[in-house]
């Protein structure tokens, strides 16, 4: 039986005076008790067909033609009430960020509860008390009383599974999960996955899945949709589409984690930069205990753990930061000063970090070539020809044409090109020492493997010891060299790639690499029958 | 019958006003975006009503720069008798010793809106500076001018002012300089707020660790972002001031006669309004006029820094 069918459904932006289309004359059929999934990069407009599905638009968009067939009723042509008494009843959406969704001023009872009695399906005590039970069916601790908390009280993954039960509360025919894991880090990610998979068969729901990691599509989906552009590229059976991709673009997809490191230079006796028994914190509390790891020339290090694993801590404290209590920083063996306030000029060079998110690592004032010029100038004395040769070389070294982004502001530049600007602002310092900090996980993965493909090109060129923080262990085992693993601001595990991804492992890291999702779509059952370590 | 002919006619005229309003905006707006230097673009998507308030601006500035010529009469002299009628050798009659409406009106827009822009720019530059400093450093600097601004701003701002210039004595540069330490309290609160949300973002951080200097961080990474909403603050501060100075010198602390300023205008003609007569009214629309323009050109400039921010 279909629940959806969409024929011919064109919807267009406004840009500027025109229109232009976001996704392009889509069909998409839907099952009752089926789950599609839609892949594809950031702008191919997936999460523009889930909202249409719905027959919903974003502000400053429209649907310009097409169908939506939503059970018998065209929500194309619909009135607002018809719509209305759809969305939120018999069509649900659950958004990546719940952390942005859920309003914080309200607990979370108080919104689950909107739904039901917008929709008059059931009274305030009905809602509750089956709040109650899907809080509990979500395996969400204290189901009783998780309610009456505000959402700043629960985590990321409690929050992510809030709001599927929220999204459950009024039993709709359809969901749509727009990147539901994308902001959590593997070990919840598992559990969130594991528990949508779950409440979607026990209630018999339909469901669009939208994401862009095809691993965590193939645990998840029945079938897949491939969109570039908005325009669909081909749609399969996702054992089919694995086994046997047919578009040249899929199997481009498909092909994204193979970027392997070349083999480094064996580490130098001295190390470039030397943590040594570094404990810090914030306030009275210590984030980190006791840390000591190595970075050497032409090696990357990456260091790798959960939020809240103190990795990140890690990088301010080298970058000085986050003065250290204890323990020292050595640069070429002489100690650096905690503080960056007191390090002279030439360490300030010496030790540059590279940010997770672009958007805020560029300062949308500046174009990109006063952005290259300062660092080029401040720590190179560079000026006039010299200076403007310098930056042709930092973009010429990031593959960007000079000519057509120079002077373009931040946003007028694409994710992929934000964080090349933001890795040419830490060169042109000229440093010994890198920080990348999380420098792909913002970004789609075809963008994110441009990046570390160009990070290994720039490290051996110009011999950088790379400090590489990630969540994420394909990127680890694509870039390391040695491999730190980090927990509760411990470190419990580290040594060379070969070693840490060797069995035996520790049992933190036998874990973490237990969550990562795999391409074989019987991976997550599998991992959900195997004892937890 | 009359009551109503007389309702009729007042809607009349102010449809015509607003008719006119509205064509002198758009010829305005045709007028800049052919002759302005600059993004034509963005003249040609500027609003109607920030057309005119921007006409409105323009023509008080040439106002107060050309008094000595547009005015029919000099600004302190006596002319004629006391509470003329309009018409005649006087325009719009004369005040209470005989001088002439319609001059003193031009010579008020040069000292009430020049005073009043002198003291905005002057409350602007104290209180932006130690502002975005203040975000920028933070700690016992912060503290310490935080709770200076909070020492000021619990005194009701009249009260204070009043209080200062019995004290200091009243003058044009005490005015200027009371006013403008009162004005700068609020720029400050408003430019720490704005600056210490831009000081967390990650580019300031990349410039600290680059070892920029303070006055850069300021100057180069934190007002270009902070600029739009420092902006909008300055047309609106620019009308509170300027109601300052003619409560001040309706008061018969501000501006001194027998200089014009629109506040003692309306205080020297009050009386008037007991007659029927309009004339007070008139200083008083005209600060109106001024504020109302202000605002619409400020609104403009909101919009399009909360725009920008998408």
């Amino acid at each position: 039986m279909t629940l959806l069918s969409i024929r011919g459904l064109t919807v267009e932006g406004r840009q500027g005076d025109a229109w232009v289309p976001l996704v392009r004359g889509i069909d998409l059929d839907l099952q009752r008790g089926e789950v599609l999934g839609l892949i594809g990069e950031s702008g191919a407009g997936k999460s523009t067909l889930g909202l249409a599905a719905m027959g919903y638009v974003r502000p400053g968009c429209r649907i310009a033609s097409g169908q939506i067939l939503f059970d018998g009723t065209d929500l194309a042509a619909a009135t607002e009430a018809e719509r209305r008494a759809v969305l939120g009843a018999r069509a649900a959406y659950v958004a990546q960020s719940a952390a942005a969704s859920f309003n914080p001023a309200h607990r979370l009872m108080d919104q689950h509860v909107e739904g039901p009695l917008l929709h008059g399906t059931a009274t305030r005590r009905e809602a509750e008390a089956d709040a109650v039970d899907l809080y509990r069916r979500m395996r969400l601790p204290e189901p009783d009383r998780i309610g009456l908390r505000y959402p700043h009280q629960v985590s990321g993954g409690q929050l992510q599974r809030a709001m599927t039960a929220m999204a459950m509360a009024t039993r709709p025919a359809l969901i749509v999960f727009d990147e539901p894991t994308t902001a959590l880090d593997v070990t919840t990610q598992i559990e969130v996955l594991a528990t949508i998979r779950r409440i979607v068969e026990e209630f018999g729901a339909s469901a669009l899945y939208i994401t862009h990691d095809l691993a965590v599509v193939a645990q998840m989906a029945d079938r897949i949709k491939v969109l570039l552009r908005g325009d669909e590229v081909e749609e399969q059976g996702t054992r089919e589409m694995l086994a046997a991709p047919r578009e040249p673009y899929t199997k481009s997809l498909w092909a994204v984690r193979t970027h392997r490191r070349a083999p480094a230079p064996p580490p130098t006796a001295e190390p470039a930069l030397a943590v040594e028994g570094v404990t810090a914190g914030y306030g009275a509390l210590d984030v980190l205990h006791d840390v000591s790891f190595d970075l050497h020339r032409g090696r990357t290090t990456a260091v790798v753990g959960e939020s809240g694993s103190g990795k990140s801590t890690a990088a301010r404290v080298v970058a000085g930061l986050l003065p250290a209590r204890r323990g020292a920083i050595r640069l070429d063996g002489r100690p650096l000063a905690p503080s960056y306030r007191s390090r002279a000029k030439a360490d300030l060079r010496a030790v540059q970090l590279v940010y997770q998110s672009a958007d805020t690592a560029l300062n949308p004032r500046q174009t990109v070539r006063e952005t290259l010029a300062r660092p080029a100038a401040f720590h190179g004395g560079l000026s006039g020809e010299a200076l403007d040769r310098r930056v042709r070389d930092l973009m010429a070294m990031i593959e960007m044409d000079a000519a057509a982004f120079l002077d373009r502001l931040p946003s007028e530049l694409s994710g992929g090109q934000k964080q090349r600007v933001g890795i040419a602002r830490a060169l042109a310092a000229d440093p010994d020492v890198l920080i990348c900090d999380e420098v792909t996980s913002a970004l789609d993965q075809i963008v994110a493997e441009g990046i570390l493909r160009l990070l290994d090109r720039l490290q051996r060129d110009l011999d950088l010891a790379v400090m590489f923080i990630t969540h994420d262990l394909a990127t680890v085992r694509a870039v390391a060299d040695e491999v730190v693993v980090m927990k509760g601001g411990r470190i419990v595990d580290r040594g060379d790639r070969e070693r840490v991804f060797q069995p035996p492992h520790h049992p933190y890291t036998e874990r973490l690499l237990r969550s990562v999702p795999e391409m074989d779509p019987d991976w997550l059952t599998r991992a959900l029958a195997e004892p937890r370590a | 019958m009359t009551a109503a002919l007389a309702l009729l006619n007042a809607v009349f005229w102010i449809a015509v006003t607003l008719v006119g309003a509205a064509l002198a905006a758009w010829a305005f707006r045709a007028l800049l975006a052919t002759l302005a230097p600059g993004d034509r673009r963005l003249w040609r998507t500027m609003p109607l009503p920030a057309a005119f308030g921007m006409l409105v601006v323009l023509l008080y500035a040439l106002a107060g720069l050309l008094a000595p010529w547009l005015a029919p009469f000099p600004e302190r002299a006596v002319v004629g008798d006391a509470y003329l009628p309009w018409g005649g050798d006087f325009l719009l009659g004369t005040d209470n010793l005989g001088r002439d409406v319609f001059s003193r009106l031009i010579f008020g827009a040069r000292n009430s809106v020049g005073i009043a822009l002198l003291t905005t720019i002057l409350a602007f530059g104290v209180g932006a500076t130690l502002g975005l400093a203040a975000a920028a450093v933070g700690g016992w600097l912060d503290t310490a001018l935080s709770r200076l601004v909070d020492v000021l701003m619990a005194i009701p701002a009249l009260i204070l002012a009043l209080l200062l210039l019995t004290l200091l004595g009243a003058s044009i540069p005490n005015m200027i300089l009371v006013i403008a330490l009162i004005d700068s309290t609020r720029v400050f609160r408003l430019a720490r707020a704005v600056a210490a949300d831009i000081a967390a973002q990650d580019y300031i951080e990349a410039a600290r660790l680059r070892g920029e200097s303070l006055p850069w961080l300021v100057r180069r990474e934190i007002l270009p972002n902070a600029l739009s909403p420092l902006l909008a603050e300055f047309g609106l501060r620019f009308c509170f001031v300027f109601l300052s100075i003619s409560a001040l010198s309706f008061l018969g602390l501000g501006i001194q006669p027998p200089a014009a300023d629109w506040g003692s205008m309306v205080k020297d003609s009050a009386t008037l309004i007991t007659f029927g007569d309009p004339t007070p009214l008139l200083p008083a629309g005209a600060i109106a006029l001024l504020t109302v323009a202000v605002n619409f050109v400020v609104d403009w400039q909101l919009h399009r820094a909360s725009g920008l921010k998408e």
